[in-house]
């Protein structure tokens, strides 16, 4: 097996994990993404890398023996005392048959991940199926089971000594892993979300900044609904680059949530496919500047699978490879194969149509907001950076 | 909710013969802003404030003062006739007499003797457990006729999707006459469901962000 410099991690089981056919997580969009690639020639069987299967008890990094063996009964329909104490036969996270390995292989896709990057065997490494943000130790949550980014995180650090900076986009709070680490000052979570007045899960606000060793670890940026691109861009751009600066990370792994575009129909951000260019480019640009390029990408939300997803996936892909996006016009091959089981148009080109688009009238007033929680949320590491060049420690 | 359960237990005091730097030293060390002050049976005669202290303190831009003004008793500063509160008071009428009396501290008393403090802040915490999310949800907005049943109603349609209400209050429509609005917080990250049932229904759904422009622009 030739391993080019990186990999795209695979498995038709991932496609397995999918509580009923009306559910907005659905992961055809992966099937989508890959056929999207292939048709642009950016994917090839060689870049696929089948995750291995491994013991169960890698859960317990993370999920107490309880909840584990919930799901297991679960994954039966077995009947469950009390369901709805860990999160299951909810509206969110309804059981299913074969739920269990469903969960399982996405946690086998992320260490499969995090393990070609941290034995150098590829630079960057990408898991579509994974970056399920809202699980917790002794729940289910906000459409995800077990937490296969905790999961990687807490396997890279036992088994080799990186400081891990954790980078989450969805337009959800990364509530799930914030809560995992918040007291360890060795992995840095970083958020950027729609603010939580309104959207799931609530949390995420700027004061949310770690305990214990970890105060000062925790980062985030809960934007305002109908951000739209150049103030988000421009957050992240000076939010990622202070924080690197802090941190000094040794790898990054990201979480790739595409539902901050304007079509997605959960969120309010109001962003373009213009954010999933730059956003896994200026990671690209931090993992080789901090990293010697460690990176593992994960997919995450995204809830319009055939307008937004297979776009906003494939140019993550696209950037791991080439660090160019695609441009221009989508290969009418891909509409051949999807489009009669696709209940909109499905795009023509990479860029969003400025027809379907419409400005946000208050865009000036969300500006000056978001520029406000920028300075809110950085205030520390200006002071650390400050005393540092004084010469005195934090 | 009762003010037992919001109240602080452990509290800072000083008898009226202490001096005024023990009250700032006190102040300093458990970062607080009022101290009730008691006699030996626990009695509140009086309560000093970060303010009543300040006023009494020195200003920093006077380089040469008088070290004996820090020594003067507390009783010489402290404010007499404490408005205090009972444990068994409930915590919406705290509120009440904060905002008429406009203060910030009640010591809570129970058989003359002083049990618990309650601040502004705790308060201001109470409403936000109140408002909150303690756990992942949504929040909704429902403007809905102020008529009987129309709770019971509005819960069951989100019952009925499985979904949990995590937290819920009301409040009069500010536009609308004769209409109130109902909010909830509930345990799902996919709103939409709801949002078609209450399509169907008379109830409109204010969801999430009124779009409206900026009106102070």
């Amino acid at each position: 097996m030739s391993f080019s410099k990186t990999a795209f991690v695979y498995s038709d089981q991932f496609l397995q994990y999918s509580f009923h056919e009306n559910h907005p997580f659905n992961q055809k969009r992966i099937l989508l993404t890959k056929d999207l690639l292939y048709t642009h020639d950016a994917l090839s069987e060689d870049d696929i890398i089948e995750p291995d299967t491994i013991s169960p008890t890698i859960l317990e990094l993370v999920h107490t023996k309880e909840y584990i063996n919930v799901i297991k009964q679960a994954s039966e329909l077995s009947e469950i005392d009390n369901p709805e104490k860990y999160g299951i036969g909810t509206a969110d996270t309804p059981a299913f048959k074969g739920m269990f390995h469903a969960a399982m292989s996405l946690v086998e896709g992320t260490i499969k991940a995090c393990e070609l990057v941290a034995n150098h065997d590829v630079i960057h490494a990408l898991n579509l199926g994974g970056g399920l943000h809202h699980g917790f130790p002794d729940r289910a949550a906000g459409f995800c089971i077990f937490n296969d980014i905790a999961i990687g995180i807490k396997y890279l650090q036992q088994n080799y000594n990186f400081k891990i900076l954790y980078i989450d986009t969805d337009a959800h709070h990364g509530d799930g892993v914030q809560h995992l680490f918040y007291n360890d000052s060795n992995v840095c979570t970083v958020s950027f979300h729609e603010t939580g007045r309104y959207l799931y899960p609530g949390t995420g606000k700027v004061n949310e900044r770690g305990i214990k060793e970890g105060f000062g670890y925790s980062f985030n940026f809960p934007l305002d609904a109908f951000t739209e691109d150049d103030s988000y861009l421009d957050t992240f751009h000076q939010g990622m680059d202070e924080i690197c600066e802090f941190f000094r990370p040794d790898i990054i792994i990201s979480q790739h949530g595409v539902d901050s575009h304007f079509l997605d129909p959960l969120t309010h951000m109001h962003c373009t496919c213009r954010i999933f260019e730059e956003i896994p480019k200026k990671i690209h640009q931090l993992a080789h500047q901090y990293c010697q390029g460690k990176w593992v990408a994960l997919g995450g939300g995204g809830y319009d699978i055939w307008r937004v997803v297979p776009r906003a996936w494939a140019q993550l892909w696209q950037i791991l490879n080439n660090n160019e996006p695609f441009t221009g016009s989508i290969n009418q091959e891909w509409h051949r194969l999807w489009q009669s089981k696709a209940p909109c148009p499905l795009p023509d080109s990479w860029s969003d149509p400025v027809s379907q688009y419409k400005s946000i009238p208050r865009r000036k007033e969300i500006t000056d907001y978001n520029n406000e929680i920028l300075e809110q949320v950085l205030k520390f590491t200006k002071i650390a950076k400050k005393s540092d060049s004084d010469g005195v420690k934090p | 909710m009762l003010v037992k359960e919001i109240m602080k237990r452990n509290v800072f005091t000083l008898a009226q013969d202490d001096r005024i730097a023990d009250a700032i030293q006190l102040l300093k060390q458990h970062h607080i802003r009022h101290i009730p002050i008691i006699n030996e049976e626990r009695h509140v005669i009086g309560i000093v404030s970060d303010r009543d202290l300040r006023d009494a303190a020195p200003s920093i831009f006077d380089k040469e003062f008088d070290q004996n003004i820090l020594n003067q008793s507390i009783g010489s500063i402290m404010t007499s006739r404490v408005i205090t509160t009972h444990p068994y008071e409930y915590f919406e009428d705290i509120a009440t007499i904060f905002y008429e009396h406009e203060i910030a501290c009640l010591p809570v008393i129970y058989n003359k003797k002083l049990v618990g403090i309650v601040t502004e802040k705790d308060m201001l915490y109470t409403f936000i457990q109140l408002t909150g999310t303690h756990s992942p949800s949504t929040q909704i907005e429902i403007k809905v006729p102020d008529t009987v049943g129309v709770l019971a109603n509005v819960s069951q349609i989100i019952a009925k999707r499985k979904i949990k209400i995590v937290s819920v209050y009301s409040y009069p429509s500010p536009t609308y006459d004769g209409y109130m609005i109902l909010v909830f917080r509930i345990q799902t990250m996919n709103p939409l469901v709801i949002m078609q049932d209450f399509e169907k229904t008379e109830y409109e759904m204010i969801y999430p962000i009124r779009e409206e422009d900026d009106e102070f622009q």
